[in-house]
């Protein structure tokens, strides 16, 4: 396999997953699997490509939007917040409540 | 073996249109209330067998029974879906209406807004019945990643509705409501519209606001209508399409009348036929309908033209990269702060992150999560994920190349009809292979269609899919239409 089980730890660890030893073993293989299809890409030649980072269609249909036009930066109401701090899983308003972090 | 047939079951109550709700409600034949007690009725009867929907609404569309039916009674003018009964995909939000996304990690989760599409549409008069049932965070192919059980499909309970947008699909075919909105990324709405027999929309990337839509790719997504007819589906693209200020990728272009062109002559109408959409692997059954469809489209003064669109069999691999870096970014919001249940884990801070994302995301979601995380990772960036935007743009110039060619693009909207429940969840790749003719249509941005095209000799649905240039809904309904008046392949 091309993927190390430290690899898959490191993704883990960078995603914020905790994950149990079967399913490092299970994503191990299938990333391995998944990789290895999307090796084809290799067989295409894109030394003059532009990466396409959108797709942002303009009216006359062309795919790049030569004119993006801003929205003024205007303040608006937007007074949601007791709503969301009392659905939260400890909303202690007007703060989500988590964990000490101070020691990490 | 075939499962027990719900569509027959429902066969005996009125399956109702757009258009046929108006002229009802203008007859006073039927009131909005009636309806809406109705549709309910047929849920809480049906929806056992089929789990499409996961949180009912009935006094949100009471409530709107009540206006739409005041309307009637003072004359007044009907707006575009007065009294229509509609369902919506669980990942689009919906203010007060428990959004899971399918998730455990939102199954407490209500909105504090609405979603632009869904406010649009009740706006112009239509009731909300629910959230519909889907693959956890839109990611599958099948609704077999639903934290809360898969769908079955209305028209073999045994095989799946398709996904991810199989509960809206499901629900729509086996009458628990008149429209549903969907999304599609990868071919969410279009082949469980195929696998359940129905015609499903992807509008173009931008055309319909994303608003409140939670993310799962966000150069990709996009919400569309399933309807009982394409004339339905215009009416719906009518209500939901257009520019919102709170989506800066929407679109400023003009919003047509889509049922303007229904009816008219396709005579003429250049169709593209690429051969790569043909190729092994393709069930038999599946060509002979499509090959009979084509023929029907001809006999209506179509002119077929062969295409060759040359990435085509790049596009999954594409896909798979784009779409799972973009989900891992997206889903990284989802820790335990802000909203749903909380896994305190050891303790700590990350203690916490690592536990609720750990234990309550699923399967599919992890692994995606892993496999975008990896591909956008220091070190991998320019193998894969820059790699896979160029290919991108080389799809891309394949139906910019074909649409300069042919008018429309038509192909099958999946290899196979729909498969049993359980057939393909152990093999991700498999499940993914599903998708083959549809995410080429995301990853360039243009619009598509799936419309019914017979049955298989099984009696499964078979979906036609039929492609058009970016903002080119009207043409691709006007000939979806088309088909639907004259086919009826077997």
């Amino acid at each position: 396999m091309k993927i190390s089980r430290e690899e898959v730890l490191r993704v883990a660890e960078l995603a914020h997953l905790e994950l149990s030893e079967a399913e490092i073993a299970k994503y191990r293989e299938q990333l391995d699997s998944i990789l290895e299809y999307t090796a084809k890409l290799n067989a295409v030649d894109t030394s003059n490509v532009e990466p396409m980072t959108q797709v942002m269609a303009d009216a006359a249909g062309a795919v790049s939007d030569p004119n993006p036009t801003f929205r003024e930066d205007v303040v608006v109401p937007c007074d949601i917040s007791r709503e969301v701090l009392e659905r939260a899983p400890d909303g202690a308003p007007p703060y989500f409540r988590v964990p000490k972090v101070i020691e990490r | 073996m075939k499962g027990e047939v719900v569509a027959e079951s429902t066969n005996k109550f009125e399956r109702w249109t757009i258009g046929g709700i108006r002229e009802a409600l203008l007859a006073k034949r039927v009131s909005a209330q009636e309806l809406a007690e109705d549709y309910l009725g047929r849920i809480a009867r049906e929806n056992p067998k089929l789990n499409a929907f996961l949180a009912l609404s009935p006094e949100r569309a009471l409530k709107q029974a009540a206006r739409v039916d005041a309307m009637v009674a003072s004359g007044a003018e009907l707006p575009a879906l007065a009294g229509v009964p509609v369902a919506i995909k669980d990942v689009i939000s919906t203010h007060g209406v428990t959004t899971t996304c399918g998730s455990r990690i939102l199954e407490n989760y209500v909105p504090p807004y609405d979603a632009s599409a869904v406010a649009r549409m009740e706006s112009a008069g239509a009731m909300m019945l629910g959230k519909t049932n889907c693959d956890e965070f839109a990611m599958g192919s099948s609704n077999e990643n639903s934290a809360y059980g898969p769908v079955h499909n209305p028209v073999a309970l045994d095989r799946v509705p398709g996904g991810s947008s199989g509960g809206s699909a499901a629900a729509v075919a086996a009458g628990l409501a008149v429209a549903a909105l969907g999304t599609d990324t990868g071919g969410s709405i279009r082949q469980p519209g195929g696998f359940c027999g129905i015609p499903a929309l992807m509008p173009t990337y931008g055309r319909v606001s994303r608003y409140g839509l939670i993310a799962l790719a966000s150069s990709l997504d996009r919400i569309g209508p399933f309807t009982t007819t394409v004339r339905d589906a215009a009416e719906v693209m009518n209500v939901i399409a257009g520019r919102d200020a709170n989506d800066a990728t929407s679109a400023r272009a003009a919003v047509p009348d889509y049922t303007a062109a229904l009816g008219e002559s396709v005579e003429g109408l250049r169709i593209g036929i690429p051969r790569e959409y043909f190729g092994p692997g393709m069930d038999p059954a599946v060509r002979h309908n499509i090959e009979a469809g084509i023929g029907a489209l001809e006999k209506l003064g179509c002119k077929t033209v062969e295409l060759h669109m040359p990435h085509t069999e790049y596009a999954i691999a594409v896909y798979y990269i784009l779409l799972t870096a973009e989900a891992s970014s997206n889903l990284a919001r989802f820790d335990g702060v802000r909203y749903g249940p909380r896994d305190t884990g050891d303790g700590t801070l990350m203690g916490m992150y690592r536990a609720t994302r750990g234990h309550l995301f699923g399967d599919e979601v992890k692994r995606r999560i892993i496999l975008g995380t990896y591909v956008l990772s220091a070190g991998y960036y320019d193998a894969y994920y820059r790699k896979a935007q160029q290919v991108r743009a080389l799809i891309t110039r394949d139906f910019e190349d074909a649409f300069k060619k042919v008018d429309l693009i038509v192909t099958p909207t999946s290899p196979a009809p729909a498969f049993k429940l359980g057939e393909k969840t152990n093999d991700p790749l498999a499940m993914y292979l599903a998708d083959i003719y549809t995410v080429t249509g995301d990853l360039s941005g243009v619009t598509g269609i799936s419309v019914p095209c017979g049955l298989t000799p099984e009696g499964l649905p078979v979906g036609l899919q039929i492609f058009g240039p970016h903002f080119a809904e009207a043409r691709v309904l006007q000939l979806a239409h088309a088909f639907e008046q004259t086919t009826h392949v077997n």
